[in-house]
Order: structure tokens, then C-alpha cells, then sequence
């Protein structure tokens, strides 16, 4: 079972898809200006990751390698339309927000990333747990985004006043950058950035390094 | 030499093994601002010169003296002319300051001094403390030097914002410029943007009422007054004349950020600038050029709908940030190209860009700084461009 456990709770931190292999920035950018949305958006996500992970892993024996992204393709795109569709039909509010980006869940690097590299290989319990997991790990830093930049944005949380704004005669000036995308590169950076202080492992080597200055003794003999 | 002494005393503390180990880049920034490096080369294979990245950087921090000077005068000047047309007077610390020393009338020099350094002072006392509190820490944390460099970070950041910005978004801007813009790529030398430019742009972006629009560039509280390329951009070249008249636009009698105004202030500090050759001639001269070959083109094509169209290349020169950008953002040698070729590239580049975003873009009326970070991103692209032609250029040599 520490296996398992290892499955779900790995991808959180130790190997987040966004952190450590920069997987689906995309949204991440789009859907983080307010809580509500990025809640349903992250529900969304790990919901479809883990069925994905779950259905293909369960027929992995019999898709023929030559045809399989397009097998994969055709099991995440029903779960994203059955997605869609429940939002359309329960929280429709939010699905007019999320807009195209459920529908753009398809192309989202992590659920083909752990149906390929995951989900084929693994058998359906694992792979559901895998999925859960990487769902997590997505969740982790979409929300932590959407808070600071609804909190520094908007002064709101969910929707409620958390830091009253000036022009409703409080005391906070928004920060109007935090309601724009290039916000979330800088946030997602800050987040790597701690991440990495904490978890040295996942620091690149460096592509090249400059050579050491010549030493002046060294230099003068 | 009683200071040496001292210093020299002082200096087992902080060297390996010391009480204050960890503060070693202060001290050691502290002892070769007031005297040359101990470490200096002595072999026979390298030119001999009294000038390092500190002797650059101070002299950059004092060419742009006289945009500072000018600009303290001129922010004081602006106000004053404006309360004296409408008899207010400024309240607070600053109020009991100008009583005591100084007073309110527009034609005194050492009035509107005194009013402007009471504003841009404060400003860039946070620069100074909040950016070098960055620059402390990571040099503690990482053990590199702490150099003047930053000096000259904080006058430029200082010297492109507006004359009452909140002191707390000059501190948070400073700290997005240090630490996003320089520091996260590794420190002096390593940064592709200019700092100064990157706090700025962060401003710009996350507080656009307190940097942009027409409240903020004179030092008066609900006085609304138009710069010169805002005025172009709604009511056309005529109002602008009819407003200031060339010689005041150079000379810098008009309202803006506190030390762009002035183009003979900064030419005078660019000047020697190109004259110690810590300018590159090359920028300079590619982004005049750039900003002459595009707003001559505009003035030929014409425009019934956009106004700025109308507007001559030496208006271009002497208004908004166009000529502080020239001479002091678009040569730091850090971001700019370092090729020959690469520098007269980058140059035009940011000419260009500049006249585009002021003449076609609405929503931005000066386009110098966004022109200036943009080529930024462009110039180790050029540079490699230039390289693998002389590479090639070289190799065909001995085929």
C-alpha cells in the first residue's frame, strides 16, 4: 500500500507536473483570476486525469501501439464532453467563465502525459491513484496562484471582500497586474523557486558554466 | 590615512572564520567604493586601467546629475506656477518644510529646488534603502560582491517616475526591478532586462493611475495636467505648439516623469557618457536614427484619423522619455548587444518601436520604456546572429 501511497502523494510536491515538468501553463495562466473558477477547473482536471488513467489503463493490453494517442484521444475527449456537459447543465455561471478551457482539458499536457507514460504500462487501480495524484499536484499550484491573485487583484477571496479597495472606500489599492497572465508566470516562478529552495533534487544542472576567474597569484607567477 | 586604518582593522571580522562573516559583501563594497580593490592584476598580459565596473558605474550615477538637478527644479517650478494660479498651498511635513526654508514663488530657483527635493528626495531614499536591502541580501546569501551597479539602478528608477507616486509603490516597484528583474538571473551581469525599466514596467501595469494618465505629472494634488505626447495623441501637433514652444520642450519646462524632461540636462550627462565610451555610440546613434527614418516616414504617409501621425522627428526627441531612454536605459551594457553590428540592430530597433507604440497605439502614449524592454528581449538573438555570420564568414576563409 506504500506504494500506492506513494503514487498519490509523489506528484503533489517531490514531482509536480507544473513545478517539475512545466506541464499544462496554459490554464494555469487563464483560470487563476478568481477562486471559484479554479476550484471547479481543478475538480475538472483530477476528474478527468483519473478516469482517463483508469479507462485506458484497463484496455492498455489492446490498443495496438501504431493507433494509441489516437485511442487515448478518444477516451479523454468523452470525458471532457461529459464534464462540459454537467457543468452547462449544474453551474453554468462558472462553465460561461471556464469558456473553452473544460473543453481545452483535451489538450492538456498532463492527462496525455499520464495516459502515456502512466496509464499504459500500469494496471487500472494504480493508474487511477496516479491520476488522483497528478490532479493534486495541479491543484496545488493553480490554487495557490488564484489566491494571491484574487487576494493582491481584487482584494476578494471566493468572491468575498477580504481586503476592502480603495474605490469602495477602503484602504487597499488593487494591483491590477495580478488580473493579467503575465501574473501567473511570475507566481508560478516564485513557487518553483520555493519549491526548489526546499527540495534541492529537482534544481537542473546548469546547461553551461562560466569558467572560474584566474586566481591573481596564480595570474602574476 | 586614518580611515584605512580602520578599515584595515576592522577587516579580520569579516573575513573567513570572523565575528561578521556573513557581511562581507558590505564591507568589502564599502572599502573599494572609498579605495581601488587590493586585487588588481599584475601580470603583464592585461591593459592597465584605473577603471573597473565601480569606476563605470559611479560615473554613470554622476552623469545623470544633471537630469536629477534639473528635474528637482522643474518638478518644484510646475507646481509652484500651478499654485500660484490657484493660491493653494501644499499641507503636511512637506508644507512646514517649504514654509521654513523655502516658499512658493516660480520664479525663485532655490523655491522651486527646494519644493522639488522634497519630492523627488523621499523617492529615492526608498529606492536607495528598499532596492539596497535586496541587493545586501542576496550578495550575504550568495557571497557576490555588492557593486555600485546599483547606484545606478536606483537614480535611473528614481529619476522615470512620477513626481508623487506613493512612496509605497516606488518600494515595491524597486523590489520587483532588484529581485524579479535582475536578481532571480543571477545578479550583476547576468540580467537581460534593465532593472529600472522592469520596476517601472511593473507600475505601469499593476497601478496605471498613480504612473499614467494626465493627474500625476505635476506635484498638486486634483491638478490635472496633459504631457506633451498625451496632447499630441488627442488634440495634434497645433495644441502642443501652442502650449510650449520647442526651445522650452529641449530646455525642459514642461510636466513628466521627474528627471526625463530636461533633453539638454541629459545631453549634457550623455555627452560625457559617449565621451568615456561607457555609451555605446552605437545604440545612441541607431536609436535616433530608427526614431528619425520612422517618424519622417509617418509625417509623409499622413493621417486624417490619428494625430501623432503629424508629429516631426525633432518633437519625437525632445518629449517624454525619448531622450532619457537614449542615453541612459537603452546603453547599459548589461541588456543591450554586445556585438558592433548587434548594437546598431538593437538600437534601431528601439527607435522604431518607440515612435510605433507612442504614434499607433492608443492606449500608450510614450512607448520608450515598453520600446526599450522589448529590444532587451531581442538583443541576445541579434548578437547570435552576428556571431555565427562571422563564423561563417570565417570558415568560408579557409575552405
Amino acid at each position: 500500500m506504500s506504494a500506492m501511497k506513494e503514487t498519490l502523494v509523489n506528484p503533489i510536491f517531490r514531482n509536480n507536473p507544473i513545478a517539475l515538468q512545466i506541464l499544462g501553463i496554459c490554464s494555469a495562466l487563464a483560470v487563476t483570476t478568481s477562486m471559484q473558477v479554479t476550484v471547479v477547473m481543478c475538480i475538472a482536471l483530477t476528474l478527468v486525469t483519473a478516469f482517463s488513467n483508469f479507462f485506458i489503463s484497463l484496455i492498455r493490453n489492446f490498443i495496438p501501439s501504431s493507433i494509441r494517442i489516437i485511442v487515448q484521444m478518444i477516451i479523454i475527449a468523452s470525458l471532457v464532453i461529459v464534464v462540459d456537459q454537467v457543468l452547462k447543465a449544474y453551474a453554468y455561471g462558472i462553465s460561461k467563465q471556464l469558456s473553452v478551457f473544460v473543453g481545452l482539458i483535451i489538450t492538456n499536457c498532463i492527462v496525455m502525459g499520464r495516459a502515456e507514460a502512466y496509464a499504459m504500462k500500469n494496471p487500472p487501480l494504480p493508474s487511477f491513484v496516479d491520476g488522483v495524484g497528478n490532479g493534486l499536484g495541479y491543484s496545488v499550484v493553480l490554487l495557490a496562484v488564484a489566491f494571491f491573485r484574487e487576494l493582491l487583484g481584487a482584494g476578494k477571496l471566493f468572491g468575498y471582500e477580504i481586503l476592502p479597495v480603495v474605490t469602495e472606500g477602503g484602504f487597499y489599492n488593487p494591483n491590477g497586474l495580478m488580473l493579467l497572465a503575465p501574473s501567473a508566470f511570475f507566481l508560478i516562478g516564485l513557487f518553483i523557486w520555493a519549491l526548489r529552495s526546499w527540495d534541492k533534487s529537482q534544481v537542473e544542472e546548469p546547461d553551461f558554466k562560466i569558467a572560474n576567474h584566474v586566481n591573481v597569484e596564480e595570474a602574476a607567477s | 590615512m586614518g580611515l584605512r586604518k580602520i578599515l584595515d582593522n576592522m577587516e579580520h571580522h569579516f573575513q573567513e572564520g570572523g565575528r561578521y562573516q556573513s557581511w562581507y559583501p558590505l564591507y568589502e563594497a564599502l572599502d573599494t567604493m572609498l579605495y581601488s580593490p587590493g586585487s588588481v592584476t599584475r601580470s603583464s598580459a592585461h591593459v592597465r586601467d584605473g577603471i573597473d565596473l565601480k569606476r563605470i558605474m559611479i560615473s554613470v550615477w554622476l552623469c545623470a546629475f544633471p537630469a536629477m538637478f534639473y528635474g528637482m527644479y522643474n518638478l518644484g517650478f510646475q507646481a509652484n506656477d500651478v499654485l500660484a494660479a490657484t493660491g493653494g498651498e501644499v499641507g503636511g511635513w512637506r508644507g512646514s518644510l517649504i514654509a521654513t526654508f523655502g516658499g512658493y514663488d516660480a520664479s525663485s530657483l532655490w523655491d522651486c529646488f527646494w519644493f522639488g527635493a522634497l519630492y523627488f528626495v523621499p523617492i529615492y531614499f526608498v529606492t536607495f534603502v528598499v532596492g539596497g536591502f535586496w541587493e545586501v541580501l542576496f550578495a550575504m546569501k550568495r557571497g557576490h560582491e555588492v557593486n555600485e551597479g546599483f547606484f545606478v539602478t536606483s537614480i535611473l528608477f528614481a529619476l522615470i517616475c512620477p513626481p508623487d507616486l506613493p512612496l509605497w509603490q516606488v518600494a515595491l516597484g524597486i523590489s520587483f526591478g532588484v529581485v524579479i528583474g535582475k536578481e532571480v538571473f543571477g545578479g550583476t551581469g547576468k540580467n537581460f532586462l534593465n532593472p529600472a525599466l522592469t520596476g517601472r514596467a511593473f507600475l505601469y501595469f499593476a497601478y496605471p493611475a498613480q504612473i499614467s494618465g494626465d493627474a500625476v505629472w505635476v506635484a498638486v494634488d486634483g491638478y490635472t495636467s496633459a504631457t506633451p505626447l498625451s496632447v499630441v495623441a488627442a488634440e495634434g501637433m497645433t495644441a502642443v505648439q501652442s502650449q510650449w514652444t520647442w526651445m522650452e520642450a529641449f530646455l525642459g519646462a514642461m510636466p513628466g516623469s521627474i528627471g526625463e524632461t530636461s533633453t539638454l540636462a541629459i545631453l549634457i550627462g550623455g555627452a560625457a557618457l559617449l565621451l568615456m565610451r561607457i555609451a555605446s555610440w552605437r545604440i545612441v546613434a541607431g536609436v535616433f536614427l530608427g526614431m528619425v527614418a520612422l517618424s519622417t516616414l509617418f509625417n509623409m504617409v499622413g493621417s486624417d484619423t490619428n494625430l501623432a501621425f503629424a508629429m516631426p522627428w525633432y518633437w519625437h526627441l525632445v518629449t517624454g522619455g525619448f531622450a532619457f531612454g537614449m542615453m541612459f536605459m537603452a546603453t547599459d551594457p548589461v541588456s543591450a548587444a554586445m556585438t558592433n553590428t548587434g548594437k546598431w540592430a538593437y538600437g534601431i530597433l528601439i527607435g522604431l518601436m518607440a515612435v510605433l507604440i507612442r504614434v499607433m497605439n492608443p492606449a500608450f502614449p510614450e512607448g520608450m520604456m515598453l520600446a526599450i524592454l522589448f529590444a532587451n528581449i531581442f538583443a541576445p538573438l541579434m548578437d547570435h546572429f552576428v556571431v555565427q555570420a562571422n563564423i561563417k564568414r570565417r570558415l568560408a576563409r579557409v575552405q
